[in-house]
């Protein structure tokens, strides 16, 4: 796990709520959050992202997973005060102009998910890795996914999904 | 038949009909982080709702004041069971057991006192803490068995015993040459839904109010609801909001009334979503079990009787325990040729956490059971795994132990052989450390690894059984818009992520011959579908749908007749100047109640699947890999096929998590690991790679033959995984799910009660 708390931020604000900016899927917005207010808890409740989902909010179930600066982080580990002015991607920011992200495009495909729950966690983690490793083999992606349940047990297709991903290209 | 030039407008090849591999109906939505789930529900100026829950397993409620609470800021309402308007108990099978708020007792810890609605969800949690409580704290009765002794305190009015089967076939007293018993026990497991427990109600200008809620069966929900709402059935509607998977723990009502009624008090929206934690102590369990067995069979291994006593643990809530406690008794002695059987099964009231429906519901019990005595058997019988159950394996026509005979097909010996003949994984090698049981986890170099396979087959009913009446409605309007004909289907049927919309549109598309088919939101303002439970939607919902499509064909039949035309050469769109709607509601065949004797035809069909596991386990430490599950599973007919693969490869998921690491640990009452950092369930790197025999032998009463597909995965896998650990370690392992220490050390895990396989449990005996 990369590091969830910028303390360059942390330690200078609060402790009753402040804006802070952040660039969320490409554009710029400022949240008035209480410090200790998770990014997670800003996504959801404040900017009405409900796509990046809350499971356990301790870190243990990937389902909350987004891109800081181009890393997963699990959101609800991560304070929105320590993402200012860094660089925010969600699930919502995948599908440019109508077009699914070929990572969600290979989800649709190989029916990697049941009720969904965990899906929009699994893609980010993917989305993640094949910006390192374009063409990842069965055993990147597991590992890329390993802190992600999935209580469908989608995983095989999952697997088939981040491998048949990495096949494609974006057009 | 007739040769025509094509034409516009004519039957073109349908995409997305029955039996093609198609998406998910909702898949772009959900990859989208479009599809909302009920714990995304949001609304200008709603409330939140919290809940105060008791820290005691038993208690009297001495005193309770809400005074300080109500005063705090942003609280809006604070109710407890004075304030229920309506009826003040509910339950999903006995309406009178458990009380929507404490009434002046509580049964168990996590049971609802009060609730709370406020304007954020940290004023209403704070108001919760502000609740006065005074509690008697009273003894409190945790083992199951103890609690069905005569001489046991009473937890509840209704008493300690929740059900009671009792089956006798053939010769009570039949003897054998070879006789193997042995005591099992079975923890308790989670459906661990990823997503919480959450809905959204909105007070209506009528006086009523609508839900928004993740369920499992609107219109049970809604006749629980309702009365205790004090409203008409009219006044209430329940609409099916995104649900983030179930497994059972739906079936029951969670946040439902509550939130129903702080929303009409307080006339405001109110959202109520449970925390992971407080999730695990707000939704009923898979039953623990205590089995006593013992097999008697002929030299050659051919079963002459099985007798067992099952005790299963309800915790302090009904539930659906009278229906688990049923299938855990008929499903005893496993799909096998069985002529005499003596079965006592009971559902025990405890202060333990309450239990109720989880996939596989009391056949996954009873097969872990019945599959490790059938090894024992074969052991004593000189025989293997593969050839006791082929020996044994009921075949169409052959009776179960309630008599039931079994119609349609029923191929055990076939899919185990097919099973067993599915190809094995390569030897390790364990080049890898990450490939060792227990992967990095593991310091050894792998000396201590040893390989092991193990069989089991399982069996258990489609639909609702005994004398239920089981129904489904479906309504389905086919009409034409400037693109052409277009049918939208309407159920009430609650799509968990088991795919039953995709199969709604695939029957629809079948039937009508057209692509454009939508489906219209699922709520109570159309018939009941029944619950996504019990395999049962493809078979109930698909007949509905099917029917109703057909009734719809009909009258364009006639529409065309009228005309002059031939229907497959018409453009439909020329015959639907009206639209056409047609509401069906399908019901199975009757089933039989269940007699004295526990004897009846009281099913509807059954599902078979055999599974194969094939484990490395680390006898030094311990630790278990599963390297491979193999399955054969006759699904009748796969309407969708990537669903039907979906739901085996993640059934088995699940049988793997129980039988190596799935247990909710209780301790005096109290869940000690709710939370997924304590209550492991499978990750990716737990995952075994499975090989699936999909057999399609149509049922002559399911839906283009379609059985229920599942929960036959969950039944067996788990016996299958603890087979192959036994035949690795030559231990017993007679409990599940296997521990490392009991690797390890062979812990013991006898009850410390002797009952003899078959008797009445209520007449125990310790020691
Ligand atoms: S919600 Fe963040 S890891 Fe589970
Ligand atoms: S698809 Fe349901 S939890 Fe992964």
């Amino acid at each position: 796990m990369p590091p969830t708390i910028d303390r360059r931020g942390a330690a200078l604000r609060g402790p009753s709520a402040v804006d802070v900016a952040l660039e969320v899927n490409g554009e710029r917005v400022v949240v008035h959050v209480p410090p200790r207010r998770t990014l997670l808890d800003a996504l959801r409740e404040q900017l009405g992202l409900t796509g990046t989902k809350k499971v356990c909010d301790e870190g243990t179930c990937g389902a909350c997973t987004v891109l800081v600066d181009g890393r997963p982080v699990y959101s609800c580990l991560t304070l929105a005060i320590a993402c200012e002015n860094r660089r925010v991607e969600t699930i919502e920011g995948l599908a440019k102009d109508g077009e699914l992200h070929p990572v969600q495009r290979a989800f649709v495909d190989t029916d990697a998910f049941q009720c969904g729950f965990c899906t929009p966690g699994q893609v980010m983690s993917i989305v993640a890795l094949l910006r390192t490793v374009p063409q990842p083999t069965e055993d990147d992606v597991k590992r890329a996914v390993a802190g992600n349940l999935c209580r469908c047990g989608a995983y095989p297709n999952i697997v088939a999904a981040g491998v048949s991903a990495g096949r494609r290209k974006r057009t | 038949m007739t040769l025509a030039p094509p034409r516009p407008g004519a039957r073109v090849k349908v995409r997305g009909v029955i039996g093609e591999p198609a998406p998910r109906e909702d898949a772009v939505p959900k990859v989208k982080g479009e599809f909302q789930y009920a714990s995304d529900l949001w609304r200008e100026g709603m409330l939140h709702g919290a809940t105060l829950r008791s820290p005691y397993p038993f208690a009297r409620i001495r005193k309770v004041d809400v005074s300080a609470a109500a005063k705090l800021p942003g609280v809006r309402a604070v109710l407890t069971q004075d304030d229920v308007p309506g009826k003040k108990t509910y339950g999903l099978m006995d309406r009178d057991d458990q009380p929507v708020l404490a009434d002046g007792y509580v049964r168990f810890v996590g049971e609802p006192v009060a609730v709370v609605a406020a304007d954020t969800i940290e004023q209403a949690r704070a108001a919760t803490k502000a609740i006065v409580l005074e509690y008697e704290v009273l003894e409190p009765t945790f083992d199951p068995i103890a609690a069905i002794q005569p001489s046991a305190a009473k937890l509840h009015p209704k008493g300690n015993v929740l059900e009671r089967v009792r089956i006798l076939h053939g010769d009570p007293a039949a003897k054998a040459d070879v006789v193997v018993e042995g005591e099992y026990e079975f923890a308790m497991q989670d459906q661990a839904a990823l997503g919480p427990e959450a809905g959204l109600a909105i007070p209506r200008e009528d006086g009523g109010v609508t839900l928004h809620v993740a369920t499992q069966w609107l219109h049970e929900d809604l006749d629980q609801l309702a009365p205790c709402l004090g409203l008409p059935e009219s006044k209430v509607r329940i609409v099916l909001s995104g649900v983030g998977g179930a497994f059972g723990a739906r079936e029951d009502t969670s946040i439902q009334i509550h939130a129903c009624l702080l929303a009409l008090k307080t006339r405001r929206a109110v959202r109520m979503t449970y925390g992971r934690e407080e999730s695990f102590f707000g939704h009923v369990h898979r039953h623990p079990a205590r089995l006593f067995y013992a097999h008697g069979a002929t030299k050659k291994g051919e079963l002459v009787f099985v007798r067992a006593t099952i005790v299963l643990d309800g915790g302090a809530y009904a539930s659906s325990s009278s229906a688990v406690v049923a299938n855990a008794g008929s499903f005893a002695a496993g799909p096998y040729r069985v002529p005499n059987a003596v079965v006592d099964c009971v559902g025990a009231r405890t202060n333990n956490p309450p239990t109720g429906a989880m996939r596989g519901f009391g056949a996954v019990q009873s097969c872990f059971a019945y599959e490790a005595q059938m090894d024992k058997l074969a052991k004593a019988c000189g025989l293997d795994a593969v050839e006791i159950r082929m020996r044994n394996g009921l075949v169409e026509g052959d009776a179960i132990i309630t008599s039931q005979p079994l119609v349609g097909s029923a191929p055990i010996a076939e899919i185990v052989r097919r099973c067993a003949s599915l190809p094995l994984p390569e030897t390790a090698a364990h080049r890898d450390q990450s490939e060792l049981p227990g992967g990095h986890a593991n310091v050894t170099r792998g000396e201590g690894v040893v390989r092991g396979v193990g069989y089991a087959v399982g069996f258990k009913n489609v639909c609702y059984s005994n004398g239920f009446d089981d129904f489904a409605t479906a309504r389905v309007r086919l009409f034409a818009d400037a693109e052409g004909p277009l049918a939208r289907v309407h159920t009430a049927a609650a799509e968990v992520g088991q795919g039953i919309n995709t199969v709604q549109l695939q029957i629809a598309r079948t039937e009508l011959g057209i692509e454009r088919v939508e489906l219209e939101t699922a709520d109570t303002n159309v018939g009941s579908a029944g619950s996504s439970s019990a395999s049962r939607q493809t078979w109930m919902t698909g007949h509905a749908v099917l029917q109703a499509c057909r009734e719809v064909r009909q009258e364009l039949v006639r529409r065309a007749e009228r005309e002059g035309l031939t229907l497959d050469r018409t453009d439909l769109a020329d015959l639907l100047d009206r639209p056409i709607e047609k509401t069906v509601t399908y019901r199975h065949q009757d089933t039989e109640k269940r007699r004295p004797d526990g004897q009846s035809r009281g099913h509807v069909a059954f599902m078979f699947a055999a599974h194969r596991a094939v484990v490395d386990v680390d006898v030094e430490t311990g630790l278990v890999k599963v390297v491979q599950v193999a399955t054969a599973q006759d699904v009748g007919k796969a309407i969708n096929p990537l669903g039907v693969i979906g739901q085996i490869e993640g059934g088995i998921a699940q049988g793997v998590g129980l039988a190596v690491m799935e247990e909710l640990i209780v301790e005096k009452g109290r869940i000690r690991n709710a939370s997924f950092t304590d209550y492991l369930i499978p990750t990716i790197l737990d995952m075994p790679p499975v090989i699936a025999d999909v057999i399609e032998h149509p049922h002559p009463d399911g839906p283009y033959g379609a059985k229920g597909v599942g929960e036959a995965p969950t039944i067996s896998s788990t016996a299958a995984v603890v087979a192959a650990i036994r035949a690795a370690t030559n231990r017993d392992l007679e409990r599940v799910p296997v521990r490392p220490d009991d690797i390890v050390f062979g812990t013991s895990s006898r009850s410390g009660w002797r009952i003899a396989p078959g008797d009445d449990p209520r007449r125990a005996v310790r020691g």
